[in-house]
Protein backbone atom coordinates (compact mmCIF):
# COMPACT_ATOMS: atom_id res chain seq x y z
CA UNK A 1 0.00 0.00 0.00
CA UNK A 2 2.66 2.53 1.17
CA UNK A 3 4.86 1.78 -2.10
CA UNK A 4 1.67 2.63 -4.69
CA UNK A 5 1.41 6.18 -2.64
CA UNK A 6 4.92 6.76 -3.18
CA UNK A 7 4.40 5.71 -6.33
CA UNK A 8 1.49 7.88 -7.06
CA UNK A 9 3.88 10.70 -5.39
CA UNK A 10 6.80 10.23 -7.74
CA UNK A 11 4.96 10.44 -10.89
CA UNK A 12 3.17 13.17 -9.31
CA UNK A 13 6.08 15.37 -8.92
CA UNK A 14 7.65 14.31 -12.40
CA UNK A 15 4.22 15.58 -13.99
CA UNK A 16 4.87 18.72 -11.94
CA UNK A 17 8.65 19.03 -13.06
CA UNK A 18 7.65 18.18 -16.28
CA UNK A 19 4.99 21.34 -16.61
CA UNK A 20 7.21 23.59 -14.59
CA UNK A 21 10.30 22.93 -17.17
CA UNK A 22 8.32 23.61 -19.99
CA UNK A 23 8.75 20.16 -21.58
CA UNK A 24 5.41 18.66 -22.74
CA UNK A 25 3.54 15.77 -21.42
CA UNK A 26 2.59 13.04 -24.28
CA UNK A 27 -0.54 10.42 -23.89
CA UNK A 28 1.46 7.62 -22.12
CA UNK A 29 2.66 9.76 -19.36
CA UNK A 30 1.10 10.20 -15.99
CA UNK A 31 -1.22 13.05 -15.04
CA UNK A 32 -3.72 14.35 -12.76
CA UNK A 33 -7.67 12.85 -13.46
CA UNK A 34 -8.70 16.54 -13.38
CA UNK A 35 -5.68 17.64 -16.19
CA UNK A 36 -7.17 14.83 -18.29
CA UNK A 37 -10.30 15.50 -17.81
CA UNK A 38 -9.85 19.75 -18.58
CA UNK A 39 -7.92 18.98 -21.84
CA UNK A 40 -10.66 16.62 -23.37
CA UNK A 41 -13.44 18.97 -22.53
CA UNK A 42 -11.45 21.83 -24.17
CA UNK A 43 -10.12 19.94 -26.88
CA UNK A 44 -13.72 18.30 -27.98
CA UNK A 45 -15.45 21.59 -27.38
CA UNK A 46 -12.92 23.05 -29.84
CA UNK A 47 -13.08 20.01 -32.07
CA UNK A 48 -16.98 20.44 -32.05
CA UNK A 49 -16.35 24.23 -32.87
CA UNK A 50 -14.31 23.18 -36.28
CA UNK A 51 -17.08 21.40 -37.30
CA UNK A 52 -20.20 23.49 -36.31
CA UNK A 53 -18.23 26.65 -37.87
CA UNK A 54 -18.77 25.52 -41.23
CA UNK A 55 -22.28 25.49 -41.27
CA UNK A 56 -22.60 29.15 -41.03
CA UNK A 57 -20.26 29.01 -43.69
CA UNK A 58 -21.36 26.36 -45.99
CA UNK A 59 -24.59 28.21 -46.30
CA UNK A 60 -22.98 30.73 -48.80
CA UNK A 61 -21.04 28.50 -50.73
CA UNK A 62 -23.53 28.06 -53.91
CA UNK A 63 -24.20 31.83 -53.37
CA UNK A 64 -20.48 33.17 -53.73
CA UNK A 65 -20.68 35.72 -56.12
CA UNK A 66 -17.29 34.01 -58.35
CA UNK A 67 -15.86 30.85 -58.86
CA UNK A 68 -12.46 32.33 -57.32
CA UNK A 69 -14.19 33.40 -54.17
CA UNK A 70 -16.73 29.61 -54.08
CA UNK A 71 -13.28 27.96 -54.72
CA UNK A 72 -12.02 29.81 -51.75
CA UNK A 73 -14.86 29.47 -49.41
CA UNK A 74 -14.80 25.42 -50.01
CA UNK A 75 -10.53 25.55 -49.46
CA UNK A 76 -11.98 27.00 -46.18
CA UNK A 77 -14.62 25.05 -45.33
CA UNK A 78 -12.85 21.82 -46.11
CA UNK A 79 -9.90 23.20 -43.51
CA UNK A 80 -12.43 23.73 -40.78
CA UNK A 81 -13.20 20.04 -41.19
CA UNK A 82 -9.86 19.12 -40.98
CA UNK A 83 -9.03 21.16 -38.32
CA UNK A 84 -12.03 18.85 -36.08
CA UNK A 85 -10.31 15.95 -37.42
CA UNK A 86 -6.72 16.96 -35.84
CA UNK A 87 -8.38 17.58 -32.76
CA UNK A 88 -10.41 14.67 -32.26
CA UNK A 89 -7.34 12.61 -32.87
CA UNK A 90 -5.87 15.15 -30.08
CA UNK A 91 -9.00 14.31 -27.88
CA UNK A 92 -8.79 10.52 -28.45
CA UNK A 93 -4.71 10.19 -27.20
CA UNK A 94 -6.79 10.89 -23.69
CA UNK A 95 -8.66 7.71 -24.39
CA UNK A 96 -12.15 8.82 -25.18
CA UNK A 97 -13.80 7.82 -28.34
CA UNK A 98 -14.95 9.51 -31.20
CA UNK A 99 -18.34 8.08 -31.32
CA UNK A 100 -18.40 9.18 -27.57
CA UNK A 101 -17.22 12.83 -28.30
CA UNK A 102 -19.66 13.64 -31.40
CA UNK A 103 -22.49 11.60 -29.18
CA UNK A 104 -22.06 14.22 -26.04
CA UNK A 105 -22.25 17.17 -29.17
CA UNK A 106 -25.21 15.81 -30.19
CA UNK A 107 -26.92 15.51 -26.95
CA UNK A 108 -26.04 19.32 -25.69
CA UNK A 109 -23.28 17.50 -23.09
CA UNK A 110 -19.92 18.90 -24.42
CA UNK A 111 -20.44 22.33 -26.15
CA UNK A 112 -19.15 24.58 -29.05
CA UNK A 113 -18.19 28.35 -29.51
CA UNK A 114 -21.17 30.36 -28.93
CA UNK A 115 -20.42 32.47 -32.17
CA UNK A 116 -21.52 29.87 -34.54
CA UNK A 117 -25.06 30.39 -32.81
CA UNK A 118 -24.94 33.33 -35.18
CA UNK A 119 -26.80 33.22 -38.34
CA UNK A 120 -24.87 34.35 -42.31
CA UNK A 121 -27.26 36.75 -43.61
CA UNK A 122 -25.19 38.46 -46.18
CA UNK A 123 -22.31 37.23 -48.25
CA UNK A 124 -20.75 40.03 -46.15
CA UNK A 125 -20.61 37.82 -42.98
CA UNK A 126 -18.54 35.39 -44.98
CA UNK A 127 -15.85 38.16 -45.18
CA UNK A 128 -16.57 39.51 -41.53
CA UNK A 129 -16.54 35.76 -40.37
CA UNK A 130 -12.99 35.30 -41.95
CA UNK A 131 -11.74 38.50 -40.53
CA UNK A 132 -13.33 38.65 -37.23
CA UNK A 133 -14.05 35.15 -36.40
CA UNK A 134 -11.03 33.48 -37.06
CA UNK A 135 -8.78 36.55 -36.43
CA UNK A 136 -10.08 36.03 -32.79
CA UNK A 137 -9.29 32.06 -33.21
CA UNK A 138 -5.74 32.69 -33.79
CA UNK A 139 -5.40 35.08 -30.83
CA UNK A 140 -6.89 32.34 -28.79
CA UNK A 141 -4.35 29.33 -30.48
CA UNK A 142 -0.80 30.84 -31.46
CA UNK A 143 -0.36 30.89 -27.49
CA UNK A 144 -2.12 27.02 -27.49
CA UNK A 145 0.78 25.66 -30.09
CA UNK A 146 2.93 25.99 -26.67
CA UNK A 147 0.82 24.48 -24.75
CA UNK A 148 2.01 21.68 -21.89
CA UNK A 149 -0.08 18.91 -23.13
CA UNK A 150 2.26 17.37 -26.58
CA UNK A 151 -0.94 16.43 -29.15
CA UNK A 152 -2.73 19.57 -28.41
CA UNK A 153 0.37 21.55 -29.00
CA UNK A 154 1.39 20.12 -32.16
CA UNK A 155 -2.49 20.08 -33.55
CA UNK A 156 -2.39 23.41 -32.64
CA UNK A 157 0.86 24.30 -35.00
CA UNK A 158 -0.67 22.40 -37.94
CA UNK A 159 -4.08 24.81 -37.53
CA UNK A 160 -2.35 28.03 -36.82
CA UNK A 161 -0.67 27.44 -40.25
CA UNK A 162 -3.46 27.57 -42.03
CA UNK A 163 -5.55 29.52 -40.79
CA UNK A 164 -3.91 32.89 -41.46
CA UNK A 165 -5.32 32.33 -45.20
CA UNK A 166 -8.79 31.99 -43.31
CA UNK A 167 -8.30 35.84 -42.25
CA UNK A 168 -6.34 36.82 -45.12
CA UNK A 169 -9.53 35.53 -47.19
CA UNK A 170 -11.88 37.63 -44.93
CA UNK A 171 -10.19 40.63 -44.85
CA UNK A 172 -9.60 41.15 -48.71
CA UNK A 173 -13.56 39.76 -49.31
CA UNK A 174 -14.47 42.89 -46.67
CA UNK A 175 -12.19 45.46 -48.69
CA UNK A 176 -13.58 44.50 -51.85
CA UNK A 177 -17.08 45.35 -50.92
CA UNK A 178 -15.76 48.30 -48.65
CA UNK A 179 -14.35 50.11 -51.63
CA UNK A 180 -17.32 48.55 -54.07
CA UNK A 181 -20.65 50.42 -53.93
CA UNK A 182 -22.39 52.57 -51.95
CA UNK A 183 -24.91 48.98 -51.42
CA UNK A 184 -21.72 47.10 -51.22
CA UNK A 185 -19.66 48.94 -48.46
CA UNK A 186 -22.75 49.22 -46.70
CA UNK A 187 -23.27 45.74 -46.27
CA UNK A 188 -19.94 45.46 -44.89
CA UNK A 189 -20.49 47.74 -42.09
CA UNK A 190 -23.56 45.90 -41.71
CA UNK A 191 -21.77 42.47 -41.27
CA UNK A 192 -18.87 44.25 -39.16
CA UNK A 193 -21.83 46.15 -36.74
CA UNK A 194 -23.33 42.60 -36.23
CA UNK A 195 -20.06 40.28 -36.07
CA UNK A 196 -18.06 42.79 -33.90
CA UNK A 197 -19.37 41.59 -30.22
CA UNK A 198 -20.12 38.26 -30.05
CA UNK A 199 -16.43 38.25 -31.60
CA UNK A 200 -14.94 39.52 -28.74
CA UNK A 201 -17.33 37.14 -26.59
CA UNK A 202 -15.03 34.65 -28.39
CA UNK A 203 -12.49 34.83 -25.35
CA UNK A 204 -14.84 33.81 -22.63
CA UNK A 205 -16.31 35.52 -19.50
CA UNK A 206 -14.47 38.17 -17.80
CA UNK A 207 -11.31 36.98 -15.75
CA UNK A 208 -12.53 37.51 -12.15
CA UNK A 209 -15.52 34.94 -13.51
CA UNK A 210 -13.76 32.10 -15.48
CA UNK A 211 -13.71 29.47 -13.45
CA UNK A 212 -11.31 27.30 -15.11
CA UNK A 213 -8.95 29.80 -15.65
CA UNK A 214 -6.72 29.62 -12.65
CA UNK A 215 -5.85 26.42 -12.87
CA UNK A 216 -5.61 26.45 -16.51
CA UNK A 217 -2.84 28.42 -16.12
CA UNK A 218 -1.03 26.62 -13.70
CA UNK A 219 -1.04 23.46 -15.88
CA UNK A 220 0.29 25.67 -18.75
CA UNK A 221 -2.50 25.04 -20.54
CA UNK A 222 -3.66 28.11 -20.99
CA UNK A 223 -0.84 30.83 -21.15
CA UNK A 224 -2.68 34.08 -21.50
CA UNK A 225 -5.96 35.40 -19.49
CA UNK A 226 -9.24 35.99 -21.49
CA UNK A 227 -9.44 39.69 -20.98
CA UNK A 228 -5.22 40.08 -22.13
CA UNK A 229 -6.06 38.03 -25.25
CA UNK A 230 -9.50 40.21 -25.66
CA UNK A 231 -7.62 43.08 -25.02
CA UNK A 232 -4.73 42.05 -27.83
CA UNK A 233 -7.74 41.31 -30.59
CA UNK A 234 -9.30 44.90 -29.86
CA UNK A 235 -5.92 46.24 -30.27
CA UNK A 236 -5.10 44.63 -33.53
CA UNK A 237 -8.62 45.34 -35.12
CA UNK A 238 -8.58 48.96 -34.92
CA UNK A 239 -5.75 50.07 -37.48
CA UNK A 240 -7.18 46.69 -39.49
CA UNK A 241 -10.59 48.05 -39.41
CA UNK A 242 -9.52 51.49 -40.41
CA UNK A 243 -7.56 50.51 -43.49
CA UNK A 244 -10.76 48.62 -44.90
CA UNK A 245 -12.71 51.81 -44.26
CA UNK A 246 -15.34 50.54 -41.89
CA UNK A 247 -15.99 51.51 -38.32
CA UNK A 248 -16.27 49.03 -35.25
CA UNK A 249 -19.18 49.26 -33.64
CA UNK A 250 -18.37 51.11 -30.17
CA UNK A 251 -18.42 54.34 -29.09
CA UNK A 252 -16.51 53.59 -26.14
CA UNK A 253 -13.64 52.39 -28.27
CA UNK A 254 -10.51 54.89 -27.75
CA UNK A 255 -6.65 54.69 -27.78
CA UNK A 256 -5.50 54.95 -24.16
CA UNK A 257 -2.22 56.40 -23.97
CA UNK A 258 -1.40 55.21 -20.63
CA UNK A 259 -2.23 51.53 -20.93
CA UNK A 260 -1.02 51.67 -23.90
CA UNK A 261 -4.11 50.58 -25.17
CA UNK A 262 -7.57 50.76 -26.55
CA UNK A 263 -10.59 51.29 -24.08
CA UNK A 264 -13.45 49.20 -25.27
CA UNK A 265 -17.47 49.58 -24.07
CA UNK A 266 -19.01 46.86 -22.12
CA UNK A 267 -19.89 43.54 -23.25
CA UNK A 268 -23.59 42.33 -22.97
CA UNK A 269 -22.79 39.10 -21.08
CA UNK A 270 -26.39 38.29 -20.56
CA UNK A 271 -26.32 37.71 -24.44
CA UNK A 272 -23.27 35.81 -24.30
CA UNK A 273 -24.97 33.41 -21.36
CA UNK A 274 -28.14 33.12 -23.21
CA UNK A 275 -26.36 31.97 -26.76
CA UNK A 276 -24.27 29.43 -24.38
CA UNK A 277 -27.90 28.48 -22.51
CA UNK A 278 -29.01 27.32 -25.99
CA UNK A 279 -31.11 30.34 -26.68
CA UNK A 280 -29.20 32.09 -29.83
CA UNK A 281 -30.57 32.69 -33.22
CA UNK A 282 -29.21 29.05 -34.74
CA UNK A 283 -28.21 26.73 -31.48
CA UNK A 284 -30.93 24.14 -32.70
CA UNK A 285 -30.60 24.69 -36.59
CA UNK A 286 -26.96 24.10 -36.05
CA UNK A 287 -27.28 21.08 -33.69
CA UNK A 288 -30.41 19.68 -35.63
CA UNK A 289 -28.58 20.13 -38.88
CA UNK A 290 -25.36 18.00 -37.67
CA UNK A 291 -27.30 14.98 -35.99
CA UNK A 292 -28.85 14.94 -39.25
CA UNK A 293 -25.72 15.02 -41.08
CA UNK A 294 -24.36 12.09 -38.85
CA UNK A 295 -27.38 10.13 -39.32
CA UNK A 296 -27.65 10.54 -42.80
CA UNK A 297 -24.12 9.22 -43.18
CA UNK A 298 -24.84 6.36 -41.31
CA UNK A 299 -25.08 4.04 -44.51
CA UNK A 300 -21.85 5.05 -46.00
CA UNK A 301 -20.10 4.76 -42.77
CA UNK A 302 -21.35 0.93 -42.82
CA UNK A 303 -20.79 0.58 -46.58
CA UNK A 304 -17.26 1.26 -46.19
CA UNK A 305 -17.18 -1.31 -42.90
CA UNK A 306 -18.90 -4.33 -45.42
CA UNK A 307 -16.16 -3.92 -47.82
CA UNK A 308 -13.69 -3.73 -45.60
CA UNK A 309 -14.82 -6.60 -43.58
CA UNK A 310 -15.66 -8.48 -46.49
CA UNK A 311 -11.95 -7.75 -48.24
CA UNK A 312 -10.32 -8.87 -45.00
CA UNK A 313 -8.38 -5.82 -44.27
CA UNK A 314 -9.73 -4.19 -41.03
CA UNK A 315 -7.42 -6.26 -39.61
CA UNK A 316 -5.90 -3.46 -37.53
CA UNK B 1 -21.49 -0.36 -37.00
CA UNK B 2 -20.15 3.12 -35.79
CA UNK B 3 -16.87 4.85 -36.99
CA UNK B 4 -15.25 4.20 -33.58
CA UNK B 5 -15.50 0.28 -34.87
CA UNK B 6 -12.84 1.60 -37.87
CA UNK B 7 -9.09 1.15 -36.49
CA UNK B 8 -6.87 4.11 -36.16
CA UNK B 9 -4.04 4.54 -38.15
CA UNK B 10 -1.20 6.69 -37.79
CA UNK B 11 0.12 8.72 -40.97
CA UNK B 12 3.56 9.48 -41.53
CA UNK B 13 4.13 11.82 -44.97
CA UNK B 14 7.29 12.50 -46.56
CA UNK B 15 7.68 16.12 -47.32
CA UNK B 16 10.04 15.58 -50.45
CA UNK B 17 12.70 13.70 -51.55
CA UNK B 18 15.40 12.96 -49.99
CA UNK B 19 14.03 13.31 -46.34
CA UNK B 20 12.47 10.26 -44.24
CA UNK B 21 9.29 9.91 -43.62
CA UNK B 22 7.77 11.81 -40.53
CA UNK B 23 5.06 11.40 -38.26
CA UNK B 24 1.79 13.66 -39.57
CA UNK B 25 -1.00 12.77 -36.98
CA UNK B 26 -3.50 9.74 -37.04
CA UNK B 27 -7.06 9.47 -38.11
CA UNK B 28 -9.82 6.34 -38.82
CA UNK B 29 -10.59 4.29 -41.74
CA UNK B 30 -11.77 0.64 -42.74
CA UNK B 31 -9.05 -0.18 -44.67
CA UNK B 32 -5.86 1.01 -45.69
CA UNK B 33 -6.87 2.19 -49.45
CA UNK B 34 -9.35 4.14 -47.08
CA UNK B 35 -6.66 5.39 -44.97
CA UNK B 36 -4.36 6.38 -47.70
CA UNK B 37 -6.87 8.42 -49.26
CA UNK B 38 -8.29 10.40 -46.21
CA UNK B 39 -4.70 10.81 -45.21
CA UNK B 40 -3.80 12.65 -48.17
CA UNK B 41 -6.99 15.05 -47.81
CA UNK B 42 -6.07 15.29 -44.07
CA UNK B 43 -2.57 15.87 -44.48
CA UNK B 44 -1.21 16.86 -47.12
CA UNK B 45 -4.22 19.44 -48.74
CA UNK B 46 -1.32 22.12 -49.16
CA UNK B 47 1.16 19.76 -51.00
CA UNK B 48 3.09 18.98 -47.87
CA UNK B 49 3.98 15.46 -49.61
CA UNK B 50 5.23 13.21 -51.72
CA UNK B 51 4.61 9.92 -50.16
CA UNK B 52 2.36 8.92 -47.54
CA UNK B 53 2.68 5.59 -45.33
CA UNK B 54 -0.32 4.58 -43.43
CA UNK B 55 0.27 1.84 -40.60
CA UNK B 56 -2.34 0.46 -38.19
CA UNK B 57 -2.05 2.14 -34.45
CA UNK B 58 -2.39 -1.05 -33.10
CA UNK B 59 1.07 -2.12 -35.15
CA UNK B 60 3.31 -0.05 -33.13
CA UNK B 61 5.19 -1.12 -30.05
CA UNK B 62 6.34 1.84 -27.91
CA UNK B 63 8.95 2.09 -25.42
CA UNK B 64 7.23 2.56 -21.99
CA UNK B 65 7.35 5.92 -20.27
CA UNK B 66 7.80 4.59 -17.21
CA UNK B 67 10.77 3.21 -18.14
CA UNK B 68 12.14 5.65 -19.85
CA UNK B 69 15.42 6.09 -17.56
CA UNK B 70 16.33 2.42 -17.45
CA UNK B 71 15.96 2.16 -20.67
CA UNK B 72 17.88 5.02 -22.02
CA UNK B 73 20.31 5.50 -19.36
CA UNK B 74 23.09 3.11 -20.88
CA UNK B 75 23.54 5.77 -23.67
CA UNK B 76 23.72 8.97 -20.93
CA UNK B 77 26.86 7.31 -19.60
CA UNK B 78 29.19 7.04 -22.94
CA UNK B 79 29.97 9.94 -23.65
CA UNK B 80 33.01 8.64 -25.69
CA UNK B 81 30.31 7.76 -28.60
CA UNK B 82 30.47 11.65 -29.55
CA UNK B 83 33.20 12.95 -31.18
CA UNK B 84 33.81 15.72 -29.01
CA UNK B 85 34.90 13.54 -26.18
CA UNK B 86 38.32 13.03 -27.49
CA UNK B 87 41.11 16.07 -27.41
CA UNK B 88 42.98 16.26 -30.53
CA UNK B 89 46.01 18.40 -30.62
CA UNK B 90 45.29 21.70 -32.14
CA UNK B 91 46.58 22.01 -35.60
CA UNK B 92 45.27 18.68 -36.86
CA UNK B 93 43.02 18.98 -39.51
CA UNK B 94 40.61 17.48 -41.32
CA UNK B 95 39.74 15.11 -38.30
FE1 LIG C 1 -10.28 26.23 -37.89
FE1 LIG D 1 -10.50 28.98 -39.73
Amino acid sequence: MATTVEAGGVREAAFDAAVAADERIEPRDWMPDAYRATLVRQIAQHAHSEIIGIQPEANWITRAPSLRRKAILMAKVQDEAGHGLYLYSAAETLGVGRDELLDKLHTGRQKYSSIFNYPTLTWADVGAIGWLVDGAAITNQVPLCRCSYGPYARAMVRICKEESFHQRQGYELLLALSQGTEAQHAMAQDAVDRWWWPSLMMFGPPDDESSHSAQSMAWKIKRHSNDELRQRFVDICVPQAEALGLTLPDPDLVWNEERGHHDFGPIDWDEFREVLRGNGPCNDERIGRRRRAHEDGAWVREAAAAYAAKHGEAKA
Amino acid sequence: MSSTDWPLWEVFVRSRRGLSHTHAGSLHAPDAEMALRNARDLYTRRAEGVSVWVVPSTAITASSPDEKDPFFASAADKPYRHPTFYTIPDGVKHL
